[in-house]
């Protein structure tokens, strides 16, 4: 296996004011290899985009435990003028609104000019070919006559597309996406995971893909990392996801999505929601929407226990009934 | 089931929380409590100003002209050596009754136009709106000063004046509200119950609209004795010898190398009274109207 | 975008000649008698109706609303009734004073005004934000004339800095002269202006393509002033508008204070000795003004925002 290009241990994440502090993400720890794709997934509230925007370093709120290592460099040690030079550079990101995440004054053409501008491409001449380049990369038609042209003047499938030329346009080894796909048409979805994919291939970068929907992540990543109410509680290749997946909380997803063969039966939906962030003190945060849940789910926070090679989950009953009693993350 | 369609079951528009509101927003700043202290004893020393006056303000005295600040004066006296606190004294009544009665008329005009020109529609609207957009892009005081050209100064004309200026702002916001309110099903619900127009107006439209129009008009207080002391400080608002605090400043400047002294003293005091007025304005629109708050 | 600026052009045709509307039915219809108006209550019959032939006030009413608009357009105020000069020569001496004052006070509102609104929004709810609160309750409060008279009491009585009146001969002395004045409005406008700026650029700067900026990698000036203050110039483009027609206003008694030519300073001697001609050749001309600003204003958008611009 290679060395880890990321790797997250113990993160944990605090809003509010230092005295009554809200604990959002408790405890987080992940990696993603040299050209993987991960996805982390999770209801809204569980904690996912406040992670990887910590990774960005763009939060409000305050990482008070844990590291954040890219290329085996601690993030959380910078001080905030070395972040711009990794922003944009090593790691990218794209955001859910592509209708909002755009300049409404700067030319599409000067806006992913700048990303190049702000990392060393100094000669107009040649940012302006590796421009022309880049929004042909992500299929936009007639790219050299759209330089000139503004966001409103492009759909919202097309603004994401001109998004994700920004954030690639260096190259990064990293790119992050946050619900890229969330606010567009399915049909207009499809395409963009698909642009997703050929730019990985192409240019040979690793992935973290946030997503609500795990058929979104189960069609681009290798990898998945689950979310619930601010900690990890499954980490598996999808496959074994798919198949046989250990939380119970990753089993309500998996029956949540909808399956071809299957349109006509009513969707699962685990019942209750996620409770408010921090209002966990004790105990695992599932347990009051767990079909499973025992009397010990109430007093002790399970750890992560390996289910297999490269799965563990974080849940008492599962674990009982599988034999397992190795705690530990995955590899 | 009746009772679903009954036009009198209409939103009661909150207003006892708007109340409790307005408290908390008082108590709870310190500034709104200076502005209020301010504003009280602004409007006492307006009321009582015989009382607290030491002089008459109009009697001139040759043996005291231009004096600085003394025990007998002050603030000192002018150059016809009248006595500025006495002036400044009386000079309140002026600003006081300005700074009420233009915004009150004002609100009255521009509400009645506004909710004409909201509920009707038509061509009634398209004259009226036309007209308010007009008038809107004046500067009030500019539009104060030339509605003055025309009129001159005395108390009525520039009662008339500033309520003019405000007028439009009153009829534009009127007119927003009233067709946010109409598109209310209390309002269908009236119609189909068969209230008469004027009714539906008074009873439906104008007591859902009040609030804005209340704020606006505490706004605007301190507005108009802005505007009153401009006008005066011009020569075309109160007229001399009456005092206003306006052309006490207007006086001074023709007689700087005498004394310094009134211009000081009206002007910290116009700004005294415009800040606490803004303050207060600020703390009812907040409670009131908190959308409109930032 | 050529549509948009000539529909805005000719949409200030019919608000021109409403504007003229107004100001006649403000002269001829609402004082009165303008005879007894303009000539006091001691003129006599003879005096009055002499007035009245020679303003053309006999003619039918249409007659004179006709003439009236056709003589503003064309500029044509007649003359001084206190002392026979052309009105619009009158006009056309005083107007650079009051430009010249207006745009000096708009130029240094917003070197005051908008970094200082910078910095508040960049420092939300610490000192320069509590700094610019208070500058601005100030700012709405005092009155321009008192602080005209402060600062000539100050600068110009006690220190000799600056001169007391008039409004200066050839470029440098005309500077010196309009400084003060210029202040003194600025003062007011920056307040407006720097409290706009901090709302509209803290507003802005909590948008996504911020987080944008700063996630490719953008460092914090470029964040602020090319992302963050560009997208808050529209609302600021409302504002500048604003502050020119404020400080056009205002100009009217800063001249008095300062005791400076002007249009305002023209238009209130004009009201004191009852010079009719003078005070509608005013009117006329500051409606106009107030017009053309709001006009500018418009068009301005056209620059600031693509999105009008292509389309």
């Amino acid at each position: 296996m290679t060395p880890d290009l990321l790797r997250l241990t113990d993160v944990t994440i605090e809003f509010g004011s230092p005295k009554k502090p809200i604990r959002v993400v408790e405890g987080v720890s992940f990696s993603i290899g040299r050209g993987e794709s991960v996805g982390l997934v999770g209801e809204s509230g569980s904690g996912k985009s406040v992670t990887s925007l910590a990774i960005m370093r763009l939060i409000g709120g305050r990482v008070v435990q844990g590291r954040i290592e890219f290329e085996g460099r601690n993030l959380l040690d910078l001080p905030a003028s070395a972040l711009p030079e990794i922003r944009g550079r090593d790691i990218a990101m794209i955001f859910q609104e592509p209708m909002s995440s755009l300049n409404p004054l700067m030319t599409v053409g000067d806006q992913i000019g700048e990303a190049l501008l702000l990392h060393g491409w100094r000669d107009r001449t040649k940012r302006r070919e590796r421009t022309i380049e880049m929004l042909r990369l992500v299929g936009i038609p007639n790219a050299e006559g759209r330089l000139g042209a503004y966001p409103h003047q492009f759909s919202g499938g097309m603004r994401q597309r001109v998004m994700i030329a920004m954030a690639v346009a260096c190259e990064p080894k990293l790119l992050i996406a946050d619900e890229p796909t969330t606010a567009l048409d399915v049909t207009i979805q499809a395409q963009v995971l698909d642009l997703m994919k050929t730019v990985r291939r192409e240019l040979g970068m690793a992935i973290l893909l946030i997503s609500h929907d795990l058929g979104v992540i189960a069609d681009v990543c290798e990898r998945v990392v689950v979310m619930y109410a601010g900690r990890v509680v499954e980490e598996a290749d999808i496959r074994t996801i798919l198949t046989r997946p250990q939380h119970p909380y990753t089993r309500g997803l998996l029956r949540s999505v909808p399956r071809r063969g299957h349109e006509a039966e009513r969707l699962y939906q685990i019942p209750g929601s996620v409770p408010p962030a921090g209002s966990i003190r004790q105990g695992c945060p599932f347990r009051d929407r767990c079909e499973l849940a025992v009397s010990r789910c109430a007093e002790e926070m399970p750890p992560m226990f390996r289910f297999g090679p490269s799965q563990s989950a974080a849940c008492w009953v599962t674990a009982a009934a599988e034999g397992v009693t190795q705690a530990g993350a995955a590899a | 089931m009746t009772a679903s369609i009954d036009p009198a079951l209409q939103p009661l528009a909150a207003q006892p929380s708007a109340f409790a509101t307005l408290r908390r927003v008082i108590f709870d700043r310190p500034a709104t409590i200076f502005a209020l202290v301010v504003v009280i004893l602004f409007i006492l020393v307006a009321a009582l100003a015989p009382l607290i006056a030491p002089y008459d303000p109009l009697a001139q005295s040759i043996l005291d002209v231009n004096k600085p600040p003394s025990a007998a004066h002050p603030i000192g006296t002018d150059q016809f050596g009248r006595d500025i606190l006495s002036r400044l004294v009386f000079g309140s009544r002026n600003s006081l009754i300005f700074g009420f009665v233009s915004p009150v008329l004002a609100a009255i005009i521009g509400t009645f136009l506004g909710v004409i020109a909201g509920y009707f529609g038509g061509l009634v609207d398209r004259i009226i709106s036309r007209v308010i957009d007009l008038l809107l892009a004046f500067p009030e005081l500019l539009l104060a000063i030339l509605i003055a050209a025309v009129l001159g100064g005395g108390f009525w004309n520039v009662v008339a004046v500033l309520t003019v200026a405000f007028t439009p702002g009153f009829a534009r916001v009127a007119r927003a509200s009233t067709l946010a309110v109409k598109q209310e099903p209390y309002i269908e619900a009236a119609v189909a119950v068969g209230l008469r127009t004027p009714m539906i107006i008074l009873r439906h439209v104008v007591p859902n609209i009040a609030a804005p129009i209340v704020v606006l008009t505490t706004l605007w207080i301190a507005s108009a004795i802005r505007l009153e002391a401009s006008l005066s400080f011009l020569g075309i608002g109160t007229q001399p010898p009456n005092p206003s605090w306006g052309n006490i400043i207007r006086d001074g400047l023709n007689n700087l190398f005498g004394s310094p002294w009134p211009i000081i003293g009206a002007g910290a005091l116009i700004t005294l009274v415009v800040l606490a007025f803004n303050l207060l304005g600020d703390a009812v629109r907040d409670a009131l109207d908190p959308e409109a708050s930032r | 975008m050529t549509r948009y600026i000539v529909v805005r052009l000719l949409d200030a045709i019919p608000t021109v000649l409403l504007v003229l509307t107004l100001v006649f039915i403000a002269m001829r219809i609402l004082p009165g008698d303008p005879a007894v108006a303009a000539l006091g209550d001691f003129a006599t019959p003879e005096q009055r109706e002499a007035f009245r032939e020679k303003m053309g006030l006999n003619a039918p009413l249409w007659q004179q609303y006709l003439t009236f608009v056709v003589n503003s357009l064309t500029l044509d105020f007649g003359a001084s009734m206190m002392n026979g000069r052309d009105v619009l020569g009158l006009i056309a001496y005083n107007l650079p004073y009051t430009i010249e004052l207006t745009i000096a006070s708009v130029l240094l509102g917003v070197l005051i005004g908008v970094p200082f609104g910078v910095w508040a929004a960049t420092n939300p709810n610490r000192a320069p934000d509590s700094a610019m609160r208070g500058f601005s309750l100030i700012g709405y409060a005092v009155p321009d004339f008192y602080l005209g008279a402060l600062l000539l009491i100050v600068f110009s009585l006690n220190l000799g800095w600056f001169p007391i009146n008039g409004g200066g001969e050839g470029f440098l002395d005309r500077m010196h002269h309009v400084f003060l004045p210029a202040l003194t409005l600025a003062f007011i406008k920056a307040a407006f202006l720097g409290r706009l700026t901090r709302t509209a650029l803290l507003e802005v700067l909590g948008r996504d393509y911020i987080r944008t900026a700063r996630a490719k990698g953008a460092r914090e000036p470029r964040v602020i002033y090319r992302h963050g203050l560009r997208n808050a110039l529209l609302p600021l483009t409302t504002g500048l508008g604003l502050t020119t027609l404020t400080a056009l206003s205002g100009s009217v008694a800063i001249e008095l204070v300062f005791n400076r030519p002007g249009l305002g300073k023209l238009l209130i001697s004009a009201i004191a000795e009852r010079d009719y001609a003078v005070i509608q050749g005013g009117i006329v001309v500051f409606a106009l003004f107030v017009v053309a600003i709001n006009l500018a204003m418009d068009l301005a958008y056209v620059l600031v925002d693509p999105r009008i611009r292509v389309s």
